[in-house]
């Protein structure tokens, strides 16, 4: 084994054990009649639950259909977000403009916008997906604006006595160059994102989804079924950051040397 | 390969704190395939001479003319190297940073890949062509980055103190390495260096700057048979010379001799 082999599998051994602590201790109140069992079903209640919502398809219609708004709310947010970071931190006037509305949209939380949406839009995937563009754009266009603007001036100028024209420098320098902010900013893009969507399907979404699973499952007292969604969203968001979002980060930017490894 | 001309250049920097003389009134020519060293205290305006010969900068008035023909900007019939060894692009492997001159000018990737590796081997890197720069040393960062300014063929080569962050040792290896690259490929090079014995050896002719404002103090041809010998008695009898003429700036005491 490569130490980087014996690291990771470290790492894993140490996130296990962490899992299995607070599924003991879990397991432990859920029997010890602190709480009535309808309200905090054990492990097995809800591995039990969850498999059956495996079995019977629906669990993957639902998260399917999280992950549908999640990932078209993302795209937006990226297809929005990265050029227009990138333009502010190379024009000027763009930065004046944008700035000031940037600096007052982002702190307002986008469940904050769901009511409204509704209204506009109705329930359904619209709000849904709006929602989670909103929640997703400013992180990343905050970051790939940092970005750009932290591209080592050397590299610009190199490119320009190599004969980069403006069109190449952005496609050959600038871009890679930023990576590693505009690889943040999507990873903090979709938390964000993924944090939205839940709340948004809660009460703006109609029969499919993990959040709205959850909120119809609160008025039947269906604790378990709560448990189970809320472990899929879990589930979702960790293979996300660490294994679609770790492995763009290893094979770039890690690979060239631009950030420190993660260790751990 | 072409001449340089350089009448009466000038620029200031506007600073918060007022106005700032980088150079001022300096007047030099080159000969092709000559190689020139400007040698002078730190602050002296040497890299502010250099970014206008790249057309990185503009002069506040004068120009400069290579081959007879205005500079206005970047062009690619000069190639660049700074001292920082971050100038390499690190998502490209030492192939991808020495193939990117000629990718900008449209040659097709086996073409552009095959004089890279040419390039790659006269500096002596042929077995680092997959390597990404944040696996190679100070001395390979530096050598890739030459090799990349020469990829597309550029006439003059301008030089900014490059070996100036590496150790000594290493230094020597490098200057060893330059000078044939420049037997071999002839161009014209402008060479900034506070380093008197690296001037000696390498230069044809060294350009003497003074500070405050910063101009051309004197020219001073260095006659040695090439390859130079840093022991031998005229070497060190040049370099004496040369520090002698800088040894009546103020800041005289921040030149050095070999290392
Ligand atoms: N970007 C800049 N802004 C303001 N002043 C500068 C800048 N670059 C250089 N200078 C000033 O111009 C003078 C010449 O600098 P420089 O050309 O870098 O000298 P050298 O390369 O010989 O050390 C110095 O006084 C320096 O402080
Ligand atoms: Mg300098």
């Amino acid at each position: 084994m490569t130490p980087e082999q014996t690291q990771r599998r470290r790492s894993i051994i140490r996130g296990v054990i962490a899992v299995a602590a607070l599924a003991a201790f879990y397991e432990g109140v859920a029997y010890s009649g602190l709480f009535p069992r309808v309200l905090l079903p054990t492990i097995q209640t809800i591995a039990r639950t969850l498999y059956g919502m495996l079995a019977d398809g629906s669990m993957f219609e639902h998260a399917g259909a999280t992950l549908f708004r999640v990932l078209f709310g993302f795209s937006l947010a990226m297809t929005v977000g990265v050029p227009l970071g990138i333009l502010m931190a190379r024009f000027k006037p763009v930065e004046n403009f944008f700035l000031p509305l940037v600096s007052a949209l982002m702190p307002i939380p986008s469940f904050a916008l769901v009511p409204m949406f509704m209204l506009w839009f109705g329930i359904g995937n619209t709000t849904t997906v709006l929602v989670v563009f909103y929640g997703a754009t400013f992180p990343i266009l905050f970051n790939t604006w940092s970005g750009v603007r932290s591209v080592n001036p050397l590299w610009l100028r190199a490119a320009g006595a190599m004969g980069a024209d403006e069109h190449k420098l952005f496609w050959k320098v600038i871009i890679p160059g930023a990576s590693p902010f505009i690889i943040t900013g999507m990873r903090q893009g979709f938390l964000r994102a993924w944090i939205a969507v839940v709340g948004a399907e809660m009460i703006a979404a109609s029969d499919w989804g993990l959040g709205w699973v959850i909120f119809d499952a609160e008025q039947f007292l269906q604790a378990d079924i709560m448990m189970a969604s809320i472990v899929v969203i879990g589930i979702i968001g960790f293979v996300f950051e660490r294994v679609v979002f770790g492995s763009i980060e290893r094979a770039t930017v890690q690979r060239w040397g631009m950030v420190r490894m993660v260790k751990g | 390969m072409l001449p340089i001309e350089i009448r009466d250049v000038t620029l200031n920097y506007d600073t918060p704190g007022g106005k700032v003389q980088g150079v001022k009134d300096v007047s030099f020519t080159i000969a092709p395939s000559e190689f020139v060293c400007i040698v002078g205290p730190s602050g002296c305006g040497k890299s502010t001479l250099l970014n206008i010969i790249a057309g990185f900068l503009k002069p506040a008035s004068g120009e400069i003319r290579i081959d007879g023909k205005p500079v206005t900007g970047q062009g690619m019939d000069r190639g660049v190297v700074f001292q920082d060894f971050a100038q390499l692009f690190p998502w490209r492997t030492a192939l991808g940073n020495v193939s990117f001159g000629l990718e900008m000018k449209g040659v097709p990737k086996e073409e552009r890949e095959k004089i890279a590796r040419e390039q790659l081997r006269l500096v002596k890197l042929e077995k680092f062509t997959a390597s990404y720069p944040h696996h190679l040393s100070g001395g390979m960062q530096q050598r890739v980055a030459i090799a990349r300014a020469l990829a597309y063929n550029p006439a003059v080569l301008l030089m900014d103190e490059p070996f100036a962050a590496l150790d000594a040792l290493t230094r020597d290896d490098m200057q060893r390495l330059l000078a044939d690259v420049w037997r071999e490929t002839r161009k014209t090079v402008i060479y900034v260096t506070h380093n008197v014995a690296e001037a000696v050896y390498l230069a044809d002719r060294v350009i003497v700057m003074s500070p405050h404002p910063g101009t051309v103090k004197l020219e001073v041809k260095i006659p040695l048979e090439r390859p130079r010998d840093p022991l031998s008695a005229e070497f060190v009898e040049w370099q004496k010379k040369l520090l002698h003429h800088l040894g009546h700036e103020a800041g005289g005491d921040d030149m050095q001799t070999n290392g």
